[in-house]
Parts: C-alpha cells; structure tokens; sequence
C-alpha cells in the first residue's frame, strides 16, 4: 500500500463524525412484503424473493454518511434510488432495517417526533419541483415556515433572503407557472432550505432540465454548500453530476448497492464489471487527485504548487507551463509532496 | 396487421367463430318452439317488487321514527329549512320583499334590479373572459327579459345557486372521505354507478312522497342528482395531484388538516372547477325537469306551454333555457380554464365595488322607475304568435310530406322492430344477451348481464323494457348512422374542429326538455317525435368520439398504411378504422346512456314504455312502480354498458389504447 493510498480523501471522509447511517435496509414491495421482512437476515436472499413474486426495491444497504458529506445515490432507472432516498426520510417505510440519525432509529420514532424531525432538520428537493401552483414563488419559499406557525412577516424575511441566494429576487410575486423549469427548481431549492436543515435530500433535482441549466444549478448547489455544510443525499442517474459533486458515491444495480466510493475510488478500481462499464467513459483526470499521484516530498527543483485535493485536470494549465516536478501543498499552504509531471500527464492522457 | 398475424392459427380461430355463430342460431331456431312461462312470464310469476317499495316507502314517510321522531315531522321541517333560503334568494332575486297579501300588499324592497344583474354577470364576463363573453350575457339576459322570462329564469338561478352550493359542500366532503378511505371509495363508487344511470324522474319520486310538492322537493331530488358526479370530481381531483407533492407535504411536517387546506385542495382546484362546471349544468337540467314536482321557473313554463299544444310559447321558454345554460356553461368553464392555466388576479377589489354599485344603483332606481324592477308587461316581446304559424304553415302546407315520411318510418321501421322484440320469448332473448357477455367479456359479465336481465323479468317489465330497447336501439342506430361517418369526414378537416366542438359542447349543455320541442312541433306527439328528440339528444357524443378516434390513430401506422401502398380506402378499413374501434365502441356506449337518459324525458311526447311507466307514475304518485320502473331503467343501461364496455376492452387488447 503507498504511502499516498494513506491520505485519500476517502480517509478523510471517514475520519468525519457519522451523522446518518443505514444498517441493513430493505425495501420490498408485493404481496407479503411484511412477512419477508420477518425473515432472518441470512434467509432474505435473491432467490427467496423471486419465489415470493416481490420487488426489491431496496436490499440490504449499509452505509454510513459522515457529517457535511456529499453523497451521492447513483444507477439506472428503477435500480432502486428514489426509493432508498425515501426509506432514508421515512417516506417509505423500510420492510427491515435501521436509520440512524445521530445514533437514534428514527424507524423507532412516534409521528410526533418524527413531524418535528423533518420540519426542524430535513430539507428534501423533488425531480419535478413540487411546487404549490397557487402559490407565488415567495408564498412557495415560505410554505415550510408557514407550516410550523412562524409568524408571517419572519417567515417572509426569511424567505425573501432565500430567494435572493437562488438569484431570484425580483421575481417573488411570480407563480411557478410563469417560471421556466431552471427557475422553478431553484425555488424548490430556496424552499427546501428555508428551515435552514442539517440534512438536505435532493431525489434527481436536475433531471428535467436542459444540460446548461442542469450545469447551472449544480454549481449553484456546491456554492450552497460551501457557505453551510450541510448533510447531502443527492440522487441522479447522470454519472457527470454525480463526479462533480459528490464526496462518495454509492451505486445501485437491482435494489443492491454494489460499491461505495469517491469518484476517483470508483475509477480507478471498480468493484465489479457493471461498475467497470458504468464508469469506462470518464476520463481519469477528472476524478483522480493530486494527492494520489503525489511522491514523497524530494526537496528543490519544483516549479509550481498545487493543492493536494486537486483532481489532474484541474491543474491541466500548471502541468503544461510546469518543466520539471510540481509541489503538492495541503489546503494550509505548507507542501506535503511533491508530484512527477510525466506521470500526471500520464493520467491526464489517458482519458483524452 | 391483425389479420395476417392471426393466420398461423386461421383454422382454430375459424372453428371458434363457427361455434359463436351456430349457438345463437340454434337459439333463435328454438325460439320458434318456446311456448309457455319460458316465453311470457305469467302473472302468478311477477315478484310484486313495486308494491312492495311503494309500501315501505309509504309506511317510512308516513308512520316510521327514528328516535321516537316520526320521519314525517323531520321531512317537513327539513322541507321548511330548505325553503327558507329559497324564499331568501327569491326575494333577492325575482320577487322583492312583500308583506301581506291581496289589498294589504305592501313592497317594502324591490327585487335585485334586471339591469343591475345583467351588467353585473357581464362584467364578470368580461373580466374572467374577455368582451365576447360579456356581449354574450348582454344578450342572453336582454333576451330573458325582453322576452318578459326574467321572473321565471330568476326563480330557476335561485334553485340552481342553492343545489350547487348544497351539492358543492356535501359532495366535496364526501369525495374526501371516499379519497381518504379505500372502503368508503368502493362503496360510494357502487352506489355512484347506478344513480348516474337511474333516469332522473325517478329522484323525484321518494322527495316527492317524503316533500310534498313544492321547490324544496325539487331541491333535494336536484341536490341528489348532483351529488354523484361532484364527489366523483373531488375524488378524481384529489387522485391527481402528484405524488411528489403529498410527499412535499410530509417533508414540511404538515398536519392532516393543513394537508388538506394548504396543499390537496389548492392543487386540485383546477379539476374542480371542471367538476363545478358539470354540476352546475346537471344542477340546471335537472331544476328544469323538477318544475314538474313545483320547483317552478323555466321548466314550468315549457311544460305548461307543451300541455296547451303553445309550442311559440314554448319554444321562447326552451330559447330562455338555452340563454341561461349557455351563460352559466361558458362563465363557470372559463373560470376553470382560468384556474387551470393559472390565469390570476382577473378579478380586482375595484371590480367588486363597481360590481356592487352596478347592482345598487339600478336596484335603488327602480323604486322611482317601476319598469328597472320588473320588464313592463306591455312591453315584452313575443314571438309566439310567429311560431306558432310558422308550425301551422308548415303543417298546412307539408302535412303530405311529413306525415309520410312519419307513417312510413313507423309502419316500416319502427313497428315491426318493436313487434319482434315483443313477441320474441324473454328466456331467448336473456340467454342470447348472456352469450353475447360471455363471448365479449367472460363468465362474470355473462352472468352479471344476465342477472339485470332477471331483475326485469321478474319484476313484470319485461315487455315495457323491449319497447324501451326498441326505442334505443332505433334511435342509437340512426345516432350512429349519422354521427360517426359525421364525425369521422370532419376529423379530416382541421379547420372544422373547432367550430364543431363548439357546437357540439353548446348542445350537450342544453337541458334535455329543450330537445323535445322542436320534434314536437313538426310532428306531433308520438314514438316518431321521440325518436326524433333521442337521435338529436344521442347525436354529440357519437359525432365527438367519432372525431376522437379518427384523431388518436398514431399517425406512424397511417404512414406505414400509405407506404404499403394502401389507397385512401384501404387506409381507412385497414389502419384507421382498426385503430380507432376500442374508441369507436366506447363512443356506442356513450351514445347509448344519452339516449337512455333521454328516453325517460320522451316519455312527455307519449311514447309507451319504461320512461312511460315512471313518468305516469310520478303523475299518479305511485312511487313504487315509478322506482322499479326507474331501476329497470338502470338495469338496461347497466346491461350496454357491460356489453359495450368488455367489447372495447377487447377491441382496445387487439389494438392498443382507447382516446376519449
Ligand atoms: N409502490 C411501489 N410498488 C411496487 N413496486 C415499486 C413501487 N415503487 C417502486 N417500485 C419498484 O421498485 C424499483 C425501484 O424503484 P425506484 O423508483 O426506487 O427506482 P429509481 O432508481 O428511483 O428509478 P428512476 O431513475 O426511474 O426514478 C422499481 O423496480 C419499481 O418498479
Ligand atoms: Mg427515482
């Protein structure tokens, strides 16, 4: 194992505290789905489910989700996203299984707690935007607050300040009906973090739009992101999207989450030949980082510096002025490594 | 494509329409040799269903408690309850507020001024539409008042306002029960399926026994009638509104209530609307059919205008219906346009302050000009007097003419074909509609249809239900005969779409009764006349899904007909026509139930069938035969419907999904 390997951000990741996990959830759909659920863990198999003529939606996922961290639900239409998304809020109920939100099973909780859970802590955008059509686009921003009594005028505050975060101020009178689809979005995503929640779920929030708006209102999301972290759980089926913002990935095929990684993890070594095909069109620069390429810290003759968490093709423009070896520095300034430049624009060729 | 498809297997398929074709056969041959109970049920056989209805309902009217109640104090006092707001709206609206009687006659208020009404709805127009709507009302209540029908058309708005709005809150909360709970859905829906196809006079009957005659009987039959398709549209609405939606709601933590009120209601508003639209205009068909029990306005003046034999008369009330239908129809479907194209803000605070004034200002001035509270007597217009020679003209003058095109239709037509029906043996006639179900739809429909089909046989209408069925299947016939090659030629020319729809949406809002008295006016009363008023009743809907099943071919087949070198013709029999029957049957369907429906109002023409039965009834205040006659009624429409309904259902399997 390389020295390099140690300081992966997936490490990093993991390093973070865990605020949501899902230990062994399942999700079956049909007739008897609830004596399914009953079954021991071992007998829950494929086979078994095909001979009970169910569904499932969901088998067996694990993860662990650490605090700020964006991850990202990826496979093709019907592997079972949207619905792992929902068992994670309880908009489905899960057949078996735990959620954990800071520890507690929120499977456990009465319809009170589990109200004010949602109404304090989650945030959710819907794929096709969910607006109230009789609403204007500050009557739909304030719509959570006004749910949990908030006097108006603070609700309204509140929402006006959303609503100029999103770049739609000005328009608060309009209905959504007189916005286009990017517009409409980004007032589900005012509206979604007008409580201001820890977790935020996103279920394909982008799919409905032209690519250039799509593009958008992704960098609109890591900005969000950046000026408050938040927990993220971002579903699409657009392996693009799920690279340029995801922490790690997790991909589905058939209700089963086959492997969870950072995007350069996923790359570089995927787990199995459906994740191999899932991801052989993407270029290895995009997602490999500086950090693993980087050698051990040889002192004198670097040109340049660039930052450790750099993918390669982010630091293209440095790589080609550069003559002779770059130096890695961590997010602090202070250089950690050193990288070679033939082998980066080794990486840099290789998806060209 | 079918055709070639089903070849490999051609000889078993031939095998099984040989055998479809030989048991009918063999049953129409044995036909001949049915004698007996099997062929005329006799009357030791007849369950007396109708007395007994008629006497419980009796004894439930006059003698039961509920509670130690008698369920006659409780009508009563829910007669006078309902009448109350009636009253109210009348004084309002037609009568101004009088005290005393004879001499004593005292106006203390006068009626909302003619002219303030007009002006207000107009503006209303205006804003919600725009200024041919507004023109549109000018001149239909220019019409009702010029024509001096104000008073009578303001009598039947009031009972449409009360039942919409009676009808609108009960039936809202039922549909959200029904939407809430699966079982009170299948319930409900059960109950729905059947009021919707039990001819209307036959909700006049029970009010009637438990009312009295009067406009609150009318009331609570019309409130009745409503009922079914506003829950229908509330739960329909409910139903619609997106999933990711109800979520949303979840998300933000919302109550059941604010669910409700904050999300459900609002997002289904548009849909409702369109379910408002429908019940004001079966609210409107219905008050006119109730002036028979005393509800008065409209309606009762074509019926006492068809009884003198005074079609002019007549014929100006039907033209105040028209007037008031097309106004109502257009107002409430432009606000549901509105609603649903999220057109808002139309109406503004100042509007209703001009609205206010317009009302006021016309209403205070007729205190001083007599003739702003009610049009002058001497000064209405009539064209009666010109109707009424115009039908003598023309029966002067085409008497020869006409009368043979009558004669010969009924000697040649139509007598024979009821002759048969009535004469064919009932055991026959049964087994043959069980075959026809099972072949269309399988055992359950058999067995189903043939159930309905008992129920007649047993309860002594058979032979009033065949001359029903030959009334509906000649008029049906020639409905279709005209409609759908109609609709069919127009659905090939774009630039007729629109002003047919138009059409044919102004006639399906028109109050049945309107329908009888052109027929009656060139023909007399009669089977002819009726059929006649049914084939121009049953006309909309098979033109309509004529154009629709044309429209929805996918265009990709037609352009692979043509690629395979079809000719024009070819194209139609093997492509279109294919493609569009699953939409084409269900279009008999409809057709059918119109007729139906219409069937019962023909009775007024003196045809002698079922729709006879209940109508004389209702006359006689007989309410058991009138009910049972009303559910035999059902139990035919029920019958097409399931026949009908499983044939597109395999049309549609062979051929891909049906178009409305
Ligand atoms: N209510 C339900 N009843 C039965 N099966 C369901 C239900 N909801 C989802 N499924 C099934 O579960 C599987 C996963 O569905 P899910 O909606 O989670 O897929 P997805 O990955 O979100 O797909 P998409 O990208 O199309 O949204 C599918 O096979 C679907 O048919
Ligand atoms: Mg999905």
């Amino acid at each position: 194992m390389s020295e390099a390997h140690l300081i992966s951000p997936s490490k990093a990741v993991e390093a973070r505290p865990v605020a949501l996990e899902a230990k062994g959830v399942w999700k079956v759909f049909g007739h008897g789905a609830g004596a399914f659920g009953q079954l021991p863990a071992s007998a829950r198999t494929p086979e078994a489910l095909a001979s009970a003529k169910l569904v499932g939606a969901v088998q067996d996922a694990t993860f662990r989700i650490g605090r700020g961290e964006v991850f990202v639900i990826m496979g093709l239409s019907g592997s079972g996203k949207s619905t792992l998304l929902r068992c994670l809020t309880r908009l489905i109920e899960p057949t078996a299984g735990e959620v954990r939100y800071d520890g507690a099973d929120i499977l456990k909780l009465g319809d009170k707690p589990l109200v004010e859970l949602r109404r304090r802590r989650m945030g959710m955008v819907f794929q096709h935007f969910a607006l109230l059509p009789n609403r204007t686009v500050l009557g739909n921003v304030a719509f959570p607050l006004e749910v949990q009594g908030t006097p108006r005028a603070e609700a309204e505050a509140r929402a006006l300040e959303l609503i100029e975060t999103v770049g739609l101020k000005g328009r608060e009178g309009r209905f959504p009906a007189e916005l286009s689809g990017g517009q409409q979005q980004r007032v589900g995503i005012a509206r979604s973090l007008t409580t201001n929640p820890e977790f935020w779920f996103l279920d394909e929030p982008f799919s409905a739009l032209d690519p250039l708006i799509r593009a958008d209102l992704q960098a609109e999301v890591l900005r969000l992101q950046k000026t408050h972290t938040r927990t993220v759980v971002f579903v699409t089926h657009d392996l693009d999207e799920a690279i340029r913002i995801a922490d790690r990935i997790a991909i589905m095929e058939g209700g089963r989450i086959v492997q969870i990684g950072t995007p350069e993890e996923l790359v570089t070594r995927p787990a199995t030949d459906y994740v191999r095909r899932f991801v052989a069109k993407v270029s290895p620069a995009r997602v490999v980082r500086v950090s693993s390429l980087m050698g051990p810290f040889g002192g004198g003759g670097v040109t340049a510096a660039v930052k450790a968490d750099a993918t390669i093709s982010e630091i293209a423009p440095e790589l080609v002025t550069a003559t002779g070896p770059l130096a890695v520095v961590d997010p602090g300034g202070r250089q950690i490594g050193s990288l070679d430049r033939q082998r980066a624009l080794a990486t840099l060729a290789a998806g060209a | 494509m079918a055709d070639i498809l089903a070849r490999p297997d051609g000889v078993a398929a031939w095998r099984r329409n040989w055998a479809h074709a030989v048991l009918p056969l063999a049953i129409l041959a044995a036909t001949l040799f049915i004698q007996g109970p099997l062929a005329h049920l006799p009357d030791w056989a007849v369950v007396p269903l109708a007395d007994w209805v008629g006497g419980g309902l009796n004894w439930f009217a006059r003698e039961a408690t509920i509670g130690g109640v008698k369920v006659a104090d409780i009508t009563r006092a829910l007669a006078t309850a309902a009448e109350m707001p009636i009253d109210w709206l009348k004084v309002l609206l037609a009568e101004g507020w009088v005290t005393g009687a004879g001499f004593n006659k005292m106006h203390i208020a006068p009626p909302l001024s003619w002219l303030g009404v007009i002006l207000a709805t107009s503006l209303l127009a205006l804003r919600l539409s725009g200024r041919g709507l507004a023109l549109l009302t000018l001149l239909a209540g220019a019409y009702l008042v010029f024509f001096g029908l104000w008073l009578s058309a303001m009598t039947t708005l009031a009972s449409v306002v009360l039942c919409v709005i009676t009808a609108l809150a009960l039936g809202l909360a039922m549909g959200i029960w029904a939407y809430r709970s699966p079982g009170a859905e299948a319930v409900l829906r059960a109950v729905m399926n059947i009021m919707q196809t039990v001819p209307v006079f036959s909700y006049l009957l029970p009010t009637l026994l438990l009312f009295g005659y009067g406009p609150s009987a009318a009331l609570f039959a019309t409130v009745v009638y409503a009922l079914p398709p506003m829950v229908h549209a509330t739960v329909l609405a409910l139903r619609s509104v997106p999933a990711e939606t109800l979520e949303l709601a979840r998300m933000t933590g919302c109550s059941r209530a604010q669910t409700l009120l904050k999300v459900e209601l609002p997002v289904a508003t548009p849909r409702l609307a369109i379910g408002l639209n429908q019940v004001v205009m079966m609210t409107l068909n219905m008050v006119i059919i109730a002036s028979m029990i005393g509800a008065g306005g409209l309606g009762y003046d074509v019926l006492r205008a068809l009884r003198r034999l005074d079609f002019g008369a007549g014929f100006e009330a039907g033209m105040g219906i028209v007037a008031l239908a097309v106004v109502l129809d257009r107002l409430t479907q432009v606000a549901a346009h509105n609603q649903s194209t999220g057109r808002r803000g139309l109406w503004k605070r100042r509007d209703t302050a001009i609205a206010v004034l317009l009302l006021l200002v016309p209403t205070a001035a007729s205190l001083a000009v007599p003739a702003f509270a009610t049009w002058p007597d001497g000064w209405t217009l009539t064209t009666a007097p010109f109707w009424n020679g115009a039908v003598s003209f023309i029966n002067q003058n085409f008497y020869g003419p006409l009368e043979a095109i009558r004669t010969a239709t009924l000697l040649g037509v139509m007598n024979p074909f009821r002759d048969l029906l009535l004469a064919a043996p009932w055991s026959a006639v049964v087994l043959l509609v069980a075959l026809a179900g099972y072949a269309l739809g399988g055992l359950r429909t058999a067995f189903s249809v043939a159930l309905l089909m008992l129920f007649i046989v047993v309860t002594g209408y058979w032979e009033a239900a065949m001359s029903s069925v030959y009334l509906t299947v000649l008029s049906v016939a020639l409905a279709l005969a005209i409609g759908l090659p109609f609709g069919i030629w127009v659905s090939a020319h774009p630039r007729l779409h629109q002003p047919v729809q138009l059409v044919l949406d102004t006639l399906q809002t028109l109050p049945t009764l309107v329908y009888l008295l052109p027929a009656v006016m060139l023909f007399r009363n009669g089977d002819f006349s009726a059929l006649i008023a049914i084939v121009s009743y049953a006309i909309a809907p098979a033109v309509r899904y004529g154009m629709a099943g044309m429209a929805h071919v996918p265009s990709e087949r037609i352009e692979a007909g043509i690629m395979s070198g079809c000719t024009p013709w070819q194209t139609f029999r093997f492509v279109r026509l294919p493609s569009s029957l699953p939409t084409l049957i269900l279009g008999i369907n409809q057709t059918v139930m119109m007729a139906l429906s219409m069937l019962v109002i023909a009775a007024l023409v003196g045809t002698r069938e079922l729709g006879q039965e209940v109508y004389t009834s209702l006359a006689r205040g007989e309410t058991g035969p009138g009910i049972v006659a009303g559910l035999c009624v059902a139990c035919i429409a029920l019958v097409a419907d399931a026949l009908l309904k499983s044939g597109a259902a395999r049309a549609a399997r062979h051929e891909g999904a049906v178009h409305v």
